[in-house]
């Protein structure tokens, strides 16, 4: 009985992104190569992508900075026997295995894996992993867990970044993990109103393919779906890449079952809209862990487009790539999603261009050709790149193409074919194990994102960068850092801005606290422009010390209050948000 | 000894950070190369400098549409055009012809050709022109990396051409300079500046909205496009004392807000400091200060004015500060997200925050200038020789200069005291260069005053004399902001009541217009003041006292001669208010009547000691003082603006300045109001003597 339940653990990686079997390494050729067999580009050699990378970030493939494997540097479990020995009545299955502890006890922030990586010690890990089985398991545990004064941390897919996973080193009590993974089925689809009803641990690759099946889809993409879960979409407040056509989290819910230590919430009926007070819906959604645990929810289904069509389109600069998108946004035309990135990205886009390729024409041949020949005006280091995905009925995705593209022309970009655009989307999520790659070689990486009104956009973009560029300066990073940014979202007043963000860390004592110093500065610079403390990420541990700013110490003790009441007792114990 | 109520724990806490790094750069002579090889060629050389991010240089014409078009602009326009009940077309036009009476049309031609001008004129005029080049490659790398803006410190007309001058010579953007409307009176010239980068501004435009937001949103939009660095004067005017002016905050808020609206990275100010060793504008400055009106800029004034050609006017110094970065400066004073929630193209009074930031900003900019401000022998001899006005033996000034030049060395002033040379040679190549302030005679020094033809009525006398202290007093009001802290903390210990401290605070209220305070700072100055007067041993700290050492007295003595017709001047002020004004003085009446009071007072009192308060500055600042002590208030009747006094107030704030230093009381009748130097001042416009002062 006292056994991992999910083989989930054996297939990931313990100390970095995504699955063990995929992952960059440099052949003994000194080639870049991506592992597996899961995604496009695995299998492949990536020629280009040694000299960027080493041009990039003054890094070098001799200058190895290997992991130091030390899984069992993990305190020990400090149970709660009574709410063992009550636990083990119901049959619900538990373990306080170190792995099994030390794999729960974080998500991905770079502080996170890289200290996984160094072998550090973890200061707090959970002292206990439970897996509940469906929402009744999950009743029976809050309550054994109020009657014994222990702390739960609900563990959907483990993709948090904003320390939302990190134990409260402070915490005194036994630390359950209580993990989701197993509650993963899909209960009823009602196609009549089109919506599914979904146990809240399932995984959105798995809802997406378990739906496809019965010619449904969610349209909900974040770029972690392949590991993060339905109920950790529902805590942190989740963006698909394409909310345009299918809307975002909160939009696609219709019905949410909450255990809390006050008991279950739910609502009377499945009304598509209620006026009956705040929606107690917005509770929950991005509530991080702190009132309860999501077991199942009602959310939209659609039929599963007839046709799906990639694109993009290149801008001679970031500001007209921008002042497009906002067209787009104005006219309200903006296809399931679009995305601007910036040169430094679309050069990063060329150096993950694979050897031999027939999925992928030759991106960058194309497009030199294209500028020695018809347009010349354009500035390799200037350009930026938008890419596109339409889906819908073949006539009307056609029709709309082009109505992209018109607009894009008026702001002097050029369609660029559709296999740059799905060469994009494809990045997104190989570029999590590319990070693994750069702490192979002593560069570490992270991304965040904001909010911000349209005006606003390029000046917080590029103040943004130059803050980070200058902090790193002045602690003392000895290479220039990569930073890069895209806009990822587009509304009808501001846009999702995303930043990535990597340095050189040679001769840096403590990588990871230069490292934090930087995003905390910049995440102030985004503050100061206009931008908001997070689009979809969430505020976790991490950035909870701006809360008071973002929201007003009124708004902080409204939300304060709502805890008070549904877990006087801190049972969700998570500190995160408040 | 005197007892302090002020809490000295606080100072030896702070004491020790007192002195800011002096070390500064060296100098070079750009005059040198000029003189060794062609002035043409000069002017027709390569010139291409490197601008900010590299942008490409804007034309005047796309300048002009950008700012047309701008959202914020628009805005206004639209918001005038309902106001007004106008169609928008038509304020748009309005707009467009302010902008085309504003607008610099920088050309290079122009500048070459003063390019050529300058330099031969300069190298007429001058021995040397010096600039620190290591603060001239701070500027070129600052410009390439934010949007710059240069503050230069402003005594006289050429120091925007000198400017403009210098970047030239460096290979560096030329500026756009904000100037004042009235140069564009001098119809072919100010056509001819404007080509060599100088924008026009109206001297007043209170609420006229649509001037407003042409003029912020012109300058904005060269600013964040890098176009060219700005240039102005916080001090908004040619300062006639040579003190730096208080400084004025349009501009530079103009120029600040783009970094909190998050629309520029950062903004580089670039304090300049511009020292005359002999200004040109000297005795008209003088006169200007005594109510002969400012000739009217004018081209035939300009020609007249050509005679200045023949004189030696010494050197000058430039010296490029380092560039003080806005966002370092606002970090922590600022909450930048305070504008997240208005639209940035819509106009906004600043909020109290970023307005005191501004005030604390400018104030802090005008000290750096005056910090580097290169300061010749002649300024301590002049500040010797205004406190000994019989005249000095050559010998006594010598070795007090010497005393002088050791006293200002150890208090960190930026002075140029001739390598090598002995003492008596630099006194008298000093005495030459000045021989039209002063002259030795038999021995003696004294200053020299001007004899004009035939009778001299005692006015005439008076008006002379005055010219030629006020000429005098602007060389030693170069050196006053060394001297400033310590010597109102030595005239608190001499002559003021029993509290040091308090007594220190109320001078640094009361001068606060007349020299740079920087608002809040009174603790901070006064600590400055103690530890310079201990580290020079004039004083000592024992305890809680502050006492005057055995070697003390000519250190103090000297401040307090040094501070004297300041405290006189503001005394005679207050005096006037009690005893003489009327019941409806108007604001307008103010000056000529304190003036005529004084000059009464002297003629016939026979005490020729204080003439600096016959100078409408030191008017102007005692009226402020007061004003803002609240012993005199306005009161607008009608159209004129009236004064109240608080007699009650205004003769306790005299006693405290020290009555027996006032001249005896004199018998009211004896006033006549035609015997007034107000009017001696206009018989002498009348006769046309206005432009041609200049001796």
């Amino acid at each position: 009985m006292h056994h991992d339940a999910s083989p989930w653990s054996e297939i990931m990686k313990w100390n970095g992104w995504g699955y063990s079997d995929s992952k960059f390494l440099f052949n003994k050729k000194g080639q870049a190569e991506f592992t597996g067999k899961r995604y496009r580009l695995s299998g492949m050699v990536l020629p280009s992508l040694q000299d960027w990378f080493e041009n990039t970030f003054g890094a070098s493939v001799n200058h190895k900075s290997p992991p130091a494997l030390n899984a069992s540097a993990v305190p020990p479990a400090s149970l709660n026997e009574a709410f063992v020995e009550d636990l083990k009545a119901t049959g619900i299955p538990f373990s306080h295995e170190a792995e099994d502890r030390v794999f729960r006890a974080h998500g991905h922030c770079l502080h996170e894996i890289f200290a996984l990586r160094e072998g550090k010690k973890f200061e707090r890990v959970p002292d206990m992993v439970v897996w509940p089985n469906c929402h009744s398991d999950v009743v029976k545990i809050v309550e054994l867990a109020c009657k014994h004064n222990v702390c739960l941390i609900p563990y959907g897919g483990g993709t948090s970044v904003t320390s939302a996973l990190e134990c409260p080193p402070e915490e005194t009590r036994c630390i359950v993990s209580l993990d989701t993974s197993q509650m993963n089925r899909i209960l009823w689809i009602d196609e009549k109103n089109l919506v599914a009803h979904v146990e809240a641990g399932i995984i959105g690759q798995d809802l997406e393919r378990l739906l496809n099946e019965s010619g449904y889809c969610t349209g909900h993409e974040p770029d972690s779906m392949e590991f993060s879960s339905l109920g950790g979409w529902v805590a942190t407040r989740a963006s698909g890449m394409k909310k345009n056509v299918y809307g975002n989290i909160e939009d696609l819910v219709i019905h949410i079952k909450v255990v809390t230590p006050r008991g279950v919430i739910e609502k009377s009926c499945q009304g598509p809209r209620m006026s009956t007070g705040p929606d107690i819906h917005h509770f929950i959604l991005g509530s991080e862990g702190t009132l309860g645990v999501v077991t199942e929810v009602t959310m939209k289904i659609r039929p599963i487009p007839e046709y799906q069509k990639y694109g993009s389109v290149v801008f001679p600069n970031f500001e007209a790539g921008v002042a497009c998108l906002r067209e787009v946004a104005k006219q309200r035309c903006a296809p399931a999603s679009i995305r601007l990135m910036d040169n430094e990205q679309f050069q990063f886009g060329h150096a993950l261009k694979p050897q031999v390729s027939s999925i992928f024409t030759n991106f960058v041949e194309g497009l030199k050709k294209f500028y020695i020949t018809k347009f010349k005006g354009f500035d390799p280091h200037q350009l930026v790149v938008a890419t596109l995905l339409f889906e819908g009925d073949r006539e009307r995705v056609l029709q709309h193409e082009k109505q992209v593209y018109d607009i894009a022309a008026t702001f002097g970009g050029l369609a660029a074919g559709e296999d740059n655009g799905q060469r994009g989307y494809i990045l997104t999520f190989v570029i999590a194990y590319l990070r693994d790659l750069g702490m192979d070689y002593y560069v570490v990486a992270e991304s965040f994102e904001t909010s911000v009104p349209w005006d606003r956009v390029l000046d917080l973009c590029r103040n943004v960068k130059e803050r980070i560029n200058r902090e790193c300066k002045e602690r003392g990073v000895q290479f220039q850092p990569l930073t890069s940014c895209r806009v990822t979202q587009t509304y009808d007043a501001g846009a999702c801005v995303y930043f990535y963000f990597a340095f050189n860390y040679r001769g840096l004592a403590d990588p990871v606290h230069t490292y934090e110093r930087v995003e905390h500065a910049a995440r102030e610079e985004i503050l100061a422009n206009g931008g908001s403390l997070s689009h979809h990420h969430g505020v976790g541990k991490l950035r909870k010390e701006w809360m008071k700013e973002s929201i007003s110490s009124l708004g902080v003790g409204m939300l304060q209050s709502v805890k008070d009441y549904v877990d006087p007792d801190n049972i969700f114990g998570n500190r995160n948000l408040l | 000894s005197v007892s302090s109520s002020f809490p000295f724990s606080l100072l030896s806490i702070s004491s020790r950070k007192q002195r800011k790094n002096t070390i500064r750069d060296g100098f070079e002579d750009i005059l040198e190369e000029r003189r060794n090889s062609s002035d043409l060629k000069y002017a027709l050389r390569c010139y291409a400098p490197v601008l900010y991010k590299g942008v490409t240089p804007c034309k005047a014409n796309m300048l002009k549409n950008i700012v047309l078009q701008s959202d914020q602009l628009r805005y206004v326009i639209n918001q005038v055009s309902q106001e007004s009940g106008e169609a928008p077309d038509i304020i748009q036009e309005e707009a467009s012809v302010i902008l085309e009476e504003m607008a610099h049309r920088l050309q290079i031609s122009t500048v070459r050709f003063f390019a050529f001008a300058l330099s031969k004129a300069f190298k007429t005029l001058f021995q040397h022109v010096c600039v620190n080049e290591e603060g001239i490659q701070r500027l070129q790398q600052a410009i390439q990396e934010h949007p710059v803006v240069l503050l230069p410190s402003h005594r006289s007309y050429m120091d925007f051409l000198l400017m403009s001058y210098i970047l030239y010579t460096y290979d560096l953007a030329l500026p756009v300079i904000a100037a004042g409307m009235d140069f564009m009176g001098m119809k072919f010239v100010g056509e001819m500046l404007r080509m060599s980068g100088a924008f026009f501004i109206r001297r007043s435009f209170g609420g006229d909205k649509l001037y407003w937001a042409v003029f912020s949103e012109y300058v904005k939009t060269m600013l964040r496009n890098g176009f060219a660095p700005i240039e102005f004067f916080l001090e908004g005017t040619r300062s006639r004392t040579c003190k730096s002016l208080t400084p004025k905050l349009g501009l530079l808020n103009i120029v600040i807000e783009p970094f909190f609206k998050g629309e520029v990275f950062d903004v580089n100010l670039v304090p300049i400091s511009i020292s005359y060793e002999r200004i040109l504008e000297e005795s008209l400055y003088a006169r200007e200060l005594l109510g002969v009106p400012k000739p009217k800029e004018s081209t035939s004034g300009l020609l007249k004015a050509r005679r200045i050609l023949s004189e030696d006017y010494g050197s000058i110094h430039v010296y490029f500060g380092q560039p003080v970065s806005v966002r370092s400066l606002a970090q922590g004073k600022v909450n930048r997200s305070t504008y997240n929630l208005f639209p940035r193209h819509i106009p906004r009074k600043p909020m109290e925050e970023t307005q005191s930031f501004v005030n604390d900003t400018a104030y802090r900019i005008v000290r750096l200038q005056e910090d580097n401000m290169v300061l010749k022998p002649w300024v301590l001899m002049a500040s010797l020789l205004l406190q000994n006005l019989e005249g000095m033996e050559l010998s006594v000034l010598t070795e007090q200069t010497v005393w002088l030049r050791g006293l200002a060395l150890s208090y960190a002033a930026f002075l140029d005291w001739p390598d090598h040379a002995p003492t008596a040679k630099v006194v008298s190549s000093s005495l030459a260069l000045h021989r039209g302030l002063a002259c030795v005679s038999g021995g003696r020094v004294s200053l020299v005053v001007g004899e004009p033809l035939g009778p001299v009525t005692p006015e005439e006398a008076l008006f002379n004399r005055a010219v030629s202290v006020l000429s005098c007093a602007s060389y030693r009001n170069q050196v006053l902001h060394v001297f400033l802290r310590p010597a109102m903390l030595a005239v608190a210990m001499l002559h003021l009541s029993d509290e040091v401290y308090n007594c220190f605070s109320f001078l640094w209220d009361m001068f606060s217009n007349d020299f740079i305070l920087c608002p809040g700072d009174t603790v901070q100055d006064f600590e400055e003041a103690c530890y310079l007067l201990v580290k020079t041993g004039a004083v000592q700290m024992p305890q809680q006292d502050i006492v005057m050492t055995d070697i003390g007295q000519p250190t103090l003595s000297f401040f307090n001669g040094l501070l004297e017709p300041f405290l006189q001047g503001y005394q005679v002020v207050c005096r006037y208010l009690c005893e003489e004004a009327s019941e409806g003085l108007t604001e307008k009446q103010y000056i000529p009547a304190v003036r005529s009071f004084h000059s009464v007072l002297c003629v016939f009192t026979g005490n020729l000691r204080c003439y600096e308060v016959l100078s409408s500055d030191m008017q102007k600042n005692a009226l402020a003082a007061l004003l803002r002590m609240d012993a005199v208030r306005k009161v607008k009747v009608a159209d004129q603006v009236t004064l109240i006094v608080n007699k009650m107030a205004v003769n306790s704030i005299d006693d405290i300045l020290g009555k027996n230093r006032m001249i005896s009381h004199i018998n009211q009748t004896q006033i006549s109001p035609s015997l007034s130097l107000v009017a001696v001042a206009e018989d002498l416009c009348r006769d046309g003597l206005t432009p041609s002062y200049i001796r």
